[in-house]
């Protein structure tokens, strides 16, 4: 009724049902494979569910807990500690470093660990010496685990650090004037915000985990340490064995939605990524006791998350860099990678802009009315394409399509659609803020200017959102670069990129090249991250 | 430029809870004050007028035309808001600019009009300014320049002027009383102060739970024979 003549004709919904359109296309048509073999082959799907499935299904799930465990309880040492100590010299370095391992491409880290605990790694001679035999390394579930931790523990420091820093100074006041010694501190003040927000982290590390396809890959080695996803991987690139791949594929769709299902319950963000905050002032002084202790655990934490970090640059400038910078192979790889890259970040925010800005004329124009369908899938909707995995996405089209098409040909378009996709969720979370506040902002005024269209989008849109845009742009770009997920299954000789190259020089054990493109990947991904922190925190 | 006058003929509106009702008639080259309790309805009926909102049922009639089916911009009117009249990113001279050119191209006619218009409100030299790097009344006086050089001949205030200190409030009204005696626009305008009213108005709107309650001349508003529901808001009964 009201407003309703100015319906059909807005542009701004239709770019949103588009964005929805393509992604339902995108992952629409990988059930339709998924489904169609099944159907084609019911019996061979349905003799995929046997033991071995049954173990990796069990595998995934162990894994997936010790990692979250193991990520879990340092981390609340290691926040707390932080928590305790809100101004101290590196501090704020500290808390950037535990960024890194989230920018950095899962590949890079596994081969980073390798450096550092493979069975030649730097600690291998010392490691050896205290077992007293020839260390064997990290592959299988040690290897795995350790990565794991590697990328959650920073990651769920950060994630409790802010909650603690949610718990009002005044609470802290209250503790000092009350006589609180830290156990006190910890029972009554800082346990009940780490508890509230215990459920989601953990939840979210856990899922993170299942979900892990790089690392297990990587660090798992053979049979018997292989997950959903890697599974998936080797039964379509190797044992071209679709009825298992879609078996697996289906059980990896189940088990991502109950967690999921979970998570929702618990108020999770399945895309979650802490900011760094001023930590609130604090009236209670550690005792020098517990100061020692808390310094020795950040200590240890910090060693942690650097030592592979360090590897990963001493292996790659020990590589011969020269060679490896004039090979044509490594060349060709790089244009592909950034090429795939920015066309998978501009896909990727095009998509996300049309969403936010659907979503928003939705939200204005019905006012106080319950959202519609529409508007919900434009917003939590959108979010939940992380429930369906990019191997997942990746299996389904490779099924559907193996027999019609050449499959390595597609593999340009399979990268930049499914990246473009898997980085809408962070996409959105920066670009959405910018313009909503923007749109409150301007929208009136415009209207009654008669700003429309074209016009508005060069004079007010542009320049009032370049920044966050060009802060997921960056961000979708870095993620997009160094991942080796939907690559792993399309790649060939025809379409490498960074990421495939460099798995291929793992496994033909060319350790050093591996090093060094190792080395030059994470470069890229860190410099691109590095500007979308600059460009999203800095507004005017 | 001559102002027009504005009918709400039996003009109906809803959102949520809120229902509204309002039939009154401002009439051409008046200034009117726009008064009642917040949430009554105020900038609802501006934003009426407007065309940011669109009667559930009743004509609403900007000189003799039924503005049904006219986009904002199409409208004969130009608002001026509380805050957030000007793109923070563009200068001054482009802020008006847009008044006479969505798209900012603009004729050596316009940029003339533009340097006069901010030459007669004492901003002469400020065209290449940001926002952020003017203070709040003159922010408001380059969207006042702004609405004059779009040229339509009703001009809504919506409190423009309520962040500004009492003695940078009152040359405001006194500069569009001026503007007024000039032009000879329709004004309407939300107020909460009864003294910007009586300074200001000609005629008085008073608004109660949605509804157009009264209507009269300001000084009758004014006097003791205002009206009661606008006497006892005022708190001059109990």
């Amino acid at each position: 009724m009201k407003a309703a003549r100015r319906t059909p004709a807005d542009p701004r919904f239709l770019g949103g049902a588009l964005a929805l359109g393509l992604l339902t296309v995108l992952i629409g048509g990988a059930f339709v494979g998924l489904i169609a073999e099944g159907a084609r082959n019911p019996g061979a799907a349905w003799a995929a569910f046997d033991s071995y499935l049954l173990r990796i299904i069990r595998f995934t799930l162990m894994q997936a807990l010790l990692s979250t465990a193991l990520s879990i309880l340092p981390a609340l040492l290691v926040a707390r500690a932080l928590s305790r100590h809100p101004t101290f010299p590196g501090r704020h370095l500290i808390l950037q470093l535990f960024a890194v391992p989230l920018a950095l491409p899962a590949i890079v880290a596994a081969l980073g660990l390798l450096a550092l605990l493979g069975r030649a790694g730097f600690l291998a001679p010392p490691l050896g010496a205290l077992t007293g035999e020839p260390w064997p390394g990290i592959y299988g579930l040690s290897g795995i685990l350790i990565a794991h931790v590697f990328f959650n523990l920073p990651m769920a420091t950060r994630l409790f650090l802010e909650a603690l820093e949610t718990v009002p100074t005044d609470q802290h006041r209250l503790g000092v004037q009350l006589g609180f010694k830290a156990w006190n501190s910890f029972r009554f003040i800082e346990w009940p915000a780490l508890r509230k927000a215990l459920p989601s982290i953990a939840g979210l590390v856990f899922m993170l985990c299942v979900t892990s396809f790089t690392l297990v890959l990587t660090l798992g080695g053979g049979p018997r340490a292989t997950t959903l996803e890697v599974a998936i991987y080797q039964a379509l690139r190797f044992d071209f064995d679709p009825s298992r791949a879609v078996a697996l594929t289906l059980v990896q769709l189940a088990l991502t939605v109950i967690i999921l299902a979970l998570l929702s319950r618990l108020g999770a963000d399945a895309a979650g990524e802490a900011n760094l905050s001023v930590a609130p002032r604090r009236f209670d002084f550690p005792s020098p006791r517990e100061s020692i202790a808390n310094g020795a655990i950040l200590l240890a934490a910090v060693l942690f998350v650097v030592s592979p970090l360090a590897a990963t640059g001493i292996a790659g400038l020990s590589a011969d860099l020269q060679r490896l910078a004039s090979e044509g192979s490594v060349h060709s790889a790089t244009l592909t990678s950034l090429w795939l890259a920015f066309s998978a970040a501009a896909f990727s925010i095009l998509l996300s802009f049309a969403l936010v800005r659907t979503r928003h004329a939705l939200q204005t124009q019905r006012r106080d009315a319950p959202p519609s369908l529409f508007e919900r899938l434009t917003d939590r909707g959108a979010g939940y394409v992380l429930v369906v995995p990019p191997i997942v996405i990746g299996a389904g089209w490779f099924i559907l399509l193996r027999t019609v098409a050449d499959l390595f040909a597609l593999a340009p378009i399979m990268v930049i659609t499914v990246n473009g996709v898997m980085a809408m969720p962070f996409a959105l979370r920066l670009i959405r803020p910018a313009h909503d506040a923007a749109a409150t902002r301007h929208d009136r005024l415009c209207a009654s200017l008669g700003i429309t269209g074209w016009n508005r989008l060069r004079l007010i849109d542009w320049p009032s959102l370049r920044r966050p845009l060009l802060a997921a742009f960056a961000f979708a770009m870095a993620l997009s670069l160094g991942d080796l997920g939907v690559i792993a299954l399309f790649g060939s000789d025809a379409v490498k990129t960074l990421p495939y190259l460099l798995l291929e020089r793992m496994g033909s054990y060319r350790t050093a090249d591996a090093a060094g493109l190792g080395l030059f990947l994470a470069l890229l991904t860190l410099a691109l991250m590095l500007l979308s922190d600059r460009l999203g925190r800095s507004r005017q | 430029m001559k102002g027009l006058t504005i009918r709400f003929d039996q003009v109906t509106f809803s959102y949520g809870e809120a229902q509204f009702l309002f039939d009154a008639t401002v009439s051409a080259g008046s200034i009117t004050a726009v008064m009642g309790p917040s949430g009554s309805g105020k900038s609802t009926l501006l934003n009426l007028v407007a065309g940011f909102e669109t009667p559930t049922s009743g004509r609403l009639l900007i000189g003799e035309q039924d503005m049904r089916d006219v986009e904002p911009a199409e409208r004969p009117v130009s608002m001026i808001f509380q805050e957030n009249n000007l793109f923070a990113h563009l200068t001054v001279e482009q802020n008006i600019g847009l008044g006479r050119s969505p798209s900012l191209k603009l004729t050596p006619e316009d940029k003339h009009a533009i340097t006069e218009a901010l030459e007669a409100t004492g901003l002469a030299g400020k065209q290449k300014r940001l926002p952020r790097e003017l203070s709040g009344g003159e922010r408001q006086r380059v969207a006042i320049v702004r609405a004059l050089v779009r040229q339509r001949p009703v001009l809504l205030l919506d409190e423009p002027f309520a962040s500004l200190g009492p003695a940078l409030r009152a040359d405001m009204l006194d500069e569009i009383r001026a503007l007024h005696a000039r032009l000879n626009l329709t004004i309407l305008f939300v107020t909460h102060h009864p003294e910007d009213a009586s300074r200001l108005a000609q005629e008085v709107i008073f608004l109660e739970d949605g509804k157009t309650v009264a209507q009269g001349s300001a000084a009758s508003f004014f006097s003791e024979s205002g009206p009661l529901a606008f006497r006892r808001y005022l708190g001059q009964v109990a």
